[in-house]
């Protein structure tokens, strides 16, 4: 009996000692020399994966940034500012300032707004119903509202509003990684800088056609009156086929442009509420 | 035994309403929309302005690349707008809006009588009359014809195939073309077979036509060359590749031209065409629809000038019945569901079909049960079941490693799935995608871009 | 017009062949099996059919609501098709408690725990089968004897005694003489002795035609199975006559017939594509007929349908359809 215990202790030992044997020299053998500063790197970067680098994952990120010879090429869109500071003082390198930025919905065509002039039945996504026309209103340009943004934003900020039938942003959890702006069929959202206190002023719909042709299609579409550009002191807007682009560059949050809007598209968001104005404006 | 495709193919029902009804001429519309991407290819170039006066047979757009097809005004009037309008494929399109102020014929066109001599034009002179009228295919793919009848260098064309299946369910257009203008349809294969410098030529109608095939099987006597072929009924019959099958055996290797197996098919209607447009220097301006459904109290096949509104067919074929739950342009399996009836009449538009509220709906989707109906039913001998999945979790490679791309969009799978699943839906939306992906491979390849670095967002 | 019109991609018209038009079908074609046994088995068979279903039936539906929580799917008429076959697998004298926990097996735990109809990798019917074989091994091999049958029949299958046979050293030669064995033509129209459903060769094959007259199942996996049962078995035979019996035994005895046609056809847990239905059914033939010379047990189809069900995702993983034109 005890032979037999002794035996197994002393064969299962041995296979044990060989194995590490064996292992040690195969890992000598078929070591690869990895710069340790790859995984510093990565312990400052912001570990989402997302991929809104251009790289496969904050490791590749890493990687890019440990080889590189400076950092005009690189930027993560997420950590921002001072994960790159962070990650230049490592490296020793010099930081290239980015501006952080967030996402903003160019459609503002809600059900009371914009009707419904047909149903689709079919997969319910936006990829599948673009497919096959340009959607559920007369307006083919706004939001299918089928919500491909939502699951692939790997921050949780973007949710539809069930009343609305439209997505929203959440400002403070949006970290700009653009991962919607690929899923939208419709091109409807869209990166702009960050602004003090995540205010916004933007023109929420990206309707090219003629302004009675989209007035009719929904209420609060662009018509592409030009009012705002003439507005606007700081050429921060820009007409193009019917349609009023804000440069948020330029843009220095004056809001004239709002004001004047005749069709309300423009809108302010995450501005206190305006005092009195005889004009009705809309606020979020 | 009689001929047909060998993998998958599907039996729906028939439906053919309006097989007896002569096509009657609808009316003149007020207005006519012509959208300049009426075909395959890259759309004409305008060559009118708004305000400019037009007659019936006028050129509106010219060919603007050697895939491209020109356009002729339908009517005589005024060129009131050039804007983007919606078509039947469900998106805006630039279109040419023309008021009718009524119906002067360019000189140039003989109506009535085919021109003299017309039978002894070299190829090359009818190769070029085809493509001065803008023809294209008439079942409904739109490729333009005289592109589809030069042969590329290297290949050698044996025999013309000229399709009269008419597989969709509910279509009739064809068919009663085929009935009332058998002669012209021969006459214009004729010519066909003389561009392309081809012996034989057979045209293939399936047995739920017998009518067409007997009279056409008398007539084709008098023409040298030109058999007639009872096929089995089967969808999808009526495409290119599965048609070269059935008649000929040849398969078309994927991603390979019909030419490459020395067959060219073509359309009845576009036969019809060619003999219009080089017996009497017509240009494709109007065609033969077919309006039909169960409500419709005046279902019928119409022959209506391009560019008039559908609402004008409906309206003459009884007006819109009040349960109406979905209008499809082309036939129920491949056509396009619209949205509303301000679309117009496009060159290849073949029938116009009411559903009933009932019969728009889906059934309910339940699991797959992996019966592999889809699978037998598949006549391009896919996977249909797995390419939905694949497409359904965005597998792109593993998709296009199951040649989702050589998809032809039949619906045949979709039609016979025992678990009502919307297979096709996700099959087109990943065909698209991988569609994209080879797409965007393929440019990266050929300018050799480093994408590797994203240049960063500017301050 | 007082509601929109609906958009959709295409196609816009379905086939009405769903799938309780097609559970409904292969109902119909269990028929003949149905009457079949019941002429030969009598109230027993009826008794046992009749627990099978309801007790199946009623899993499902209270495993799906109240458990799962799920809308319960039992309308479509699988659960009565899994109750009908597992029923077929079973000996006419098997108690009702036995029943009501193979059905338990067959649906709760190869059906619903895999996520219901279409999820299941193995046949529910056959798994519920084969547990009560191995829990319960006296009860599932005591066979009733068929009522037609005379006094002196013992009630053991053919291939019981065959197994029997060759263990305790008989020769071939006097087994065949041996009258326990019924005559072949007694074995096709199926009195013998044996499950409820597998006895009658005959009724299993006009409901296999329905089938496919009805394009419910293809050609494929029946012919595999018989073909490569009659081809393996006949070169055993021709090799060594005094040591196997002759295929066409093989082929009208034990479950060859009802599995043939019935359990390895689930559309469910059978391979995609012609080419894979084909080496799945060989593959059944091959294992049976190894199982039934070689092993333990005197019948061996059960197993080899689900170990080929095993091999099923691995076949459709493998054996791709040849795509139009290609090479």
């Amino acid at each position: 009996m005890s032979d037999t215990l002794i035996f197994t202790i002393v064969v299962i030992s041995a296979i044990g000692a060989l194995s590490a044997v064996i292992l040690y020299f195969v890992s000598q053998k078929f070591q690869v020399y990895e710069d340790p500063r790859i995984d510093e790197a990565e312990a400052l970067l912001p570990a989402s994966n997302c991929g809104s680098c251009g790289f496969a994952g904050c490791r590749a990120f890493a990687q890019a940034c440990v080889a590189a010879e400076n950092l005009s090429q690189l930027s993560c869109p997420v950590g921002g500012k001072e994960t790159m500071k962070a990650l230049a003082d490592y490296l020793g390198l010099e930081a290239v300032t980015v501006a952080s930025n967030t996402a903003i919905i160019l459609c503002n065509g809600t059900c009371e707004f914009r009707p419904k002039t047909s149903k689709y039945e079919g997969v319910q996504t936006c990829r599948a119903i673009s497919t096959v026309y340009g959607g559920e209103t007369d307006c083919h340009y706004g939001c299918l509202g089928f919500g491909d943004c939502v699951p692939v934003c790997q921050f949780d900020a973007i949710h539809m509003n069930l009343s609305t039938g439209l997505p929203e942003v959440d400002d403070n959890k949006c970290n700009g990684c653009g991962a919607c702006v690929t899923a939208c069929p419709k091109m409807l959202m869209q990166l702009q800088k960050q602004m003090p206190k995540n205010r916004k002023v933007y023109v929420a719909c990206r309707n090219k056609d003629k302004g009675p042709v989209a007035s009719k299609a929904c209420k609060v579409a662009c018509t592409g009156c030009k009012k705002c550009a003439t507005v606007c002191t700081f050429d921060a807007i820009e007409m193009e086929s019917h349609l009023a682009f804000i440069d948020s560059y330029k843009c220095t949050l004056c809001r004239k442009c709002v004001s004047v809007c005749p069709s309300g598209s423009i809108l302010e968001i995450n501005f206190p509420v305006r005092k009195l104005k005889n004009e009705e404006v809309p606020v979020e | 035994m009689l001929k047909t495709f060998k993998l998958g193919g599907i039996h729906p029902q028939g439906e053919k309403l309006t097989a007896a009804m002569a096509i009657q001429p609808l009316q003149l519309p007020k207005e006519v929309v012509l959208p300049i991407a009426q075909h395959i290819g890259a759309p004409s170039t305008v060559v009118v302005k708004k305000g400019d006066l037009v007659k019936t047979g006028s050129v509106i757009a010219l060919s603007s690349s050697p895939v491209s097809s020109n356009l002729h005004s339908p009517v005589s009037g005024k060129v009131v707008k050039i804007e983007e309008s919606l078509d039947a494929s469900g998106f805006k399109k630039k279109s040419v809006v023309i008021e009718t102020e009524g119906d002067v014929w360019e000189d140039s066109i003989s109506r009535d009588f085919p021109q003299t001599n017309f039978e002894n034009l070299s190829s090359a002179a009818i190769l070029e009359k085809i493509r001065e009228a803008g023809i294209v295919g008439m079942g409904g793919a739109s490729f333009p014809t005289h592109v589809k009848l030069e042969i590329p260098a290297g290949m050698k064309v044996d025999t013309l195939l000229i399709n009269g299946v008419e597989c969709e369910p509910f279509l009739t257009s064809d068919h009663r073309l085929m009935l009332e203008h058998g002669e012209e349809i021969l006459k214009g294969t004729t010519l066909l077979m003389k561009v392309l410098n081809v012996e034989k030529a057979i045209l293939g109608i399936e047995i739920n036509k017998p009518d067409a095939i007997l009279l056409l099987n008398k007539l084709a006597k008098n023409y040298p060359g030109i058999e007639v072929e009872a096929l089995q009924i089967k969808y999808p019959q009526g495409s290119e590749k599965q048609l070269i099958q059935a008649m000929t055996g040849r398969l078309v290797a994927p991603g390979a031209l019909p030419a490459s197996v020395g067959v060219i098919v073509q359309n009845v209607g576009t036969a019809y065409a060619v003999y219009e447009a080089v017996a009497k220097n017509k240009p494709l301006i109007e065609r033969v629809v077919t309006v039909t459904g169960k409500g419709l109290s005046n279902p019928g096949n119409f022959l209506v000038r391009i560019g008039t509104p559908i609402s004008d067919l409906i309206k003459a074929a009884g007006g819109l019945p009040e349960n109406t739950g979905k209008v499809i342009i082309g036939g129920p399996m491949m056509g396009k569901a619209i949205a509303n009836l301000n679309i117009p009449v496009t060159k290849g538009m073949s029938g116009i079909v009411l559903l009933p509220v009932e019969a728009a709906a889906r059934l309910n989707d339940v699991p797959c049960i992996r019966c592999a109906r889809c699978v037998e039913g598949c006549p391009m001998n896919l996977e249909p079941y797995l390419l939905m999945a694949l497409s359904e979790k965005g597998l792109w490679e593993r998709a296009e490693a199951g040649h989702i791309t050589d998809c032809m969009e039949c619906g045949s799978c979709s039609y016979t799935c025992p678990s009502c699943r919307p297979v096709l839906d996700y099959i087109r939306s990943g065909k698209s995608q991988v569609g994209k992906i080879i797409q965007s491979r393929r440019n990266s390849a050929s300018t050799d871009i480093n994408t590797s670095i994203k240049p960063a967002i500017p301050e | 017009m007082s509601h929109l019109l609906t958009v959709s991609p295409s196609p816009h018209t379905k086939s009405d062949e769903i799938i309780p038009k097609i559970m409904r079908s292969v109902i119909v074609a269990l028929i003949p099996v149905m009457v079949l046994s019941a002429i030969f088995f009598g109230l027993h068979s009826l008794r046992i059919m009749l627990a099978a279903v309801l007790a199946c039936v009623f899993f499902e539906y209270s495993i799906q609501k109240f458990i799962l929580k799920v809308p319960p799917t039992v309308r479509d008429g699988s659960a009565v098709i899994t109750g009908l076959l597992l029923a077929f697998n079973l000996p006419a004298g098997l108690p009702v408690g036995l029943i009501v926990l193979g059905s338990l097996v067959a649906i709760g735990i190869a059906k619903l725990s895999f996520g219901g109809l279409g999820q299941n990798p193995f046949n529910p019917a056959l798994v519920g089968r084969v547990f009560l074989l191995i829990s319960f091994p006296v009860q599932m091999t005591t066979w009733t004897a068929n009522i037609t049958a005379a006094d002196s029949f013992t009630g053991a299958t053919p291939l019981g005694l065959l197994k029997e046979g060759i263990k305790s050293g008989k020769s071939l030669a006097t087994l065949a003489g041996d009258a326990q064995i019924p005559g072949y033509l007694d074995m096709f129209w199926g009195n013998m002795s044996g499950s409820l459903g597998e006895i009658s060769a005959v009724a299993i094959i006009l409901g296999g035609v329905y089938l496919l007259w009805k394009k419910i199942i293809t050609w494929h996996i029946p012919a595999a199975v018989l073909g490569s049962i009659f081809i393996f078995e006949g070169i055993l035979w021709l090799i060594a006559p005094d040591r196997f019996m002759d295929p066409v035994f093989h082929l009208i005895t034990g479950g060859v017939m009802l599995g043939a046609f019935f359990m390895a056809t689930d559309l469910t847990t059978s391979p995609m594509t012609p080419l894979g239905k084909i080496i799945f059914g060989v593959g059944i033939g091959v294992i049976t007929m190894c199982i039934r010379n070689f092993g333990a047990y005197p019948e061996g189809i059960s197993f080899a349908i689900l170990i080929m069900n095993g091999f099923t995702p691995l076949i459709n993983a493998k054996i791709k359809p040849k795509r139009f034109g290609g090479k």
